[in-house]
């Protein structure tokens, strides 16, 4: 681990003079920088994508384990009975795991946000509300309204399960996309870095034919050009993210009951994955130029 | 150091070089002459290892160039310097670090070197030009930097190439000489030249053997010079 540290250290810092061998920058290391950069920027945002859908696809999946609900509503002298038939019926559908009574408590709780703490729900015509958990193969929707129609007429069946499931899938969709734009963006990165590297190779093919006759060993030419690559695509790549995080942060934000536009942003220990982007890049470049320039070399004399 | 047997060369159509076999002895000192298109350059990266044969054998320190790799190259070339024909240099460089560059590569650039750096640049009379860049170089001056750059690591054998070829009278004679001082060190020389008074010349200085390039063949030149 140390000897792997210290070897990183050693191609950072680099030898001054071996360095100097390869003419100052050019137009193409520009163009890693500001390609680095670009790709960084994007890449944070593509991350922040990802995570905010996964953290909605995990939201809206705990709220689809909590099934299906009926309300059911009747003059107050007929509740009991109606109830009593709905759970009947609810108790003879197959599909259908546990049918539970919310108490008055609960359902006081439920309203509480929109008509305060101290409601008189006893004087008030409000719905009796059914919970329902289903099993693993579901229960046939319309066979049950069908059946609540003719037997519990005051029955409404609030089947969330079924709106959401398409919701929680379209939000895992688009993690997923979230998560092949970061490949893209790094494998984009790659092929532009080797574009930049075969043209600054083939700039400086005088360069290498010198160093090759003054005895210059493939590696050290290769590692003159892959430093200088590596090290621009690293700070360009560092650019980018801050400036992807900056503009994160200054995304409107609408706190805890955060939606999904509002909710794009980083959240706890997420905030350190956009510090992986700079060296995740300074390694392609590393990678690709050096590919490139090995490539190049074995085509000389 | 330097063996060829029965090599022969071509770059695609005829052989150009055929059934040439030598072996340059440590220390001896040679001229390779012949017509411009004889073949004179092609002979030399034989010798260096920048061709391999078509046919034969070349062995460089004892290694069949065949089976050397890319880096063996490269490493026999820190024992065989080079005065390429066309002197190339890395025109961002100022003279003196073009001269240091066989060092630079072999990451052999220590301080003790500039000293020797300064006597060599002073040795090839190009002490006032070190900070110069190439391209602002003449003629005879680029064929002396590239001398120095090809002696300063101190390698076995030195093959010059056409080093007198645009340089004034004058000058070559400069050349001639720095190239017998080196000798004279032991050091194994042989100058490509299609100028016959520069081997005349060097004859009284020094046991030369003339080789000469003709008919594709490489024969050894008698008193005829
Ligand atoms: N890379 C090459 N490809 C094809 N032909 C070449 C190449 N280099 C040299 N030649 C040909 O080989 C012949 C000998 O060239 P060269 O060795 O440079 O001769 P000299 O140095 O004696 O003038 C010339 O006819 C030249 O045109
Ligand atoms: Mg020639």
């Amino acid at each position: 681990m140390n000897a792997v540290v210290a070897k990183v250290l050693g191609f950072l810092v680099g030898d001054a003079q071996a360095d100097r061998v390869v003419p100052p920058a050019g137009f193409t290391v520009r163009l890693t920088l500001f390609t680095s950069a670009a790709m960084a920027f994007l890449m944070v945002f593509a991350l922040a994508l990802s995570l905010a859908s996964g953290r909605l696809a995990a939201t809206w999946s705990s709220e689809l384990d909590r099934g299906a609900t009926l309300r059911l509503s009747a003059p107050p002298e007929q509740m009991a009975a109606q109830t009593a038939v709905a759970m009947a019926v609810l108790q003879t559908t197959p599909g259908v795991a546990t049918a539970r009574l919310l108490s008055a408590d609960e359902q006081r709780a439920l309203l509480a946000p929109w008509f305060g703490p101290d409601l008189p729900l006893e004087d008030l015509p409000v719905p009796q509300l059914i919970e329902i958990t289903e099993t693993g193969a579901g229960f046939d929707a319309a066979g049950l309204r069908l059946r609540l129609a003719a037997e519990v007429p005051g029955a409404v069946l609030d089947d969330h399960a079924r709106w959401r499931k398409p919701l929680v899938r379209a939000a895992g969709a688009l993690r997923a996309l979230g998560w092949v734009s970061i490949l893209l963006i790094g494998a984009a990165s790659a092929a532009m870095i080797t574009l930049a590297a075969n043209a600054a190779l083939a700039a400086n093919a005088q360069v290498i034919e010198v160093l090759r006759l003054v005895g210059a060993t493939d590696g050290y030419i290769a590692q003159a050009f892959v430093r200088r690559f590596t090290l621009r695509a690293l700070a360009g790549a560092a650019a980018g993210v801050v400036a992807g995080l900056i503009a994160v942060l200054l995304l409107p934000s609408a706190g805890a009951e955060a939606t999904f536009l509002t909710g794009l942003g980083f959240r706890g220990w997420h905030w350190l994955l956009p510090l992986l982007i700079a060296p995740i890049l300074g390694a392609v470049a590393y990678w690709a130029t050096g590919v490139a320039a090995r490539k190049t070399l074995e085509g000389l004399t | 150091m330097i063996e060829l047997e029965n090599v022969a060369y071509s770059y695609g159509g005829g052989e150009l070089l055929s059934e040439i076999s030598l072996k340059l002895a440590p220390g001896s000192f040679h001229f390779l002459t012949g017509p411009s298109g004889a073949g004179k350059t092609t002979f030399l990266k034989l010798c260096y290892g920048a061709l391999i044969p078509t046919a034969g054998d070349v062995h460089l320190f004892g290694q069949d160039v065949r089976a050397m790799t890319r880096d063996d190259i490269a490493l026999s070339r820190r024992r065989i310097g080079v005065v390429h024909q066309d002197c190339r240099f890395l025109d961002h460089l100022p003279v003196a670090e073009n001269v240091a560059l066989p060092l630079t590569v072999a990451g052999a650039d220590r301080l003790e070197d500039v000293a020797n750096m300064k006597e060599l640049l002073s040795w090839v009379g190009l002490s006032r030009r070190a900070d110069a860049l190439p391209p602002e170089l003449s003629g005879g001056e680029r064929q002396r930097a590239a001398l120095a750059r090809a002696v300063i690591q101190s390698p076995d054998v030195i093959l010059a190439d056409e080093p007198t070829g645009n340089i004034d009278w004058e000058m070559s004679q400069r050349l001639l000489t720095l190239l017998i001082e080196l000798n004279r060190m032991g050091k194994t020389v042989m100058i490509a030249t299609h100028d016959l008074s520069l081997i005349r010349a060097a004859k009284s200085h020094v046991q030369a053997r003339v080789l000469r390039i003709a008919n594709r063949r490489l024969q050894l030149a008698g008193a005829d010079l």
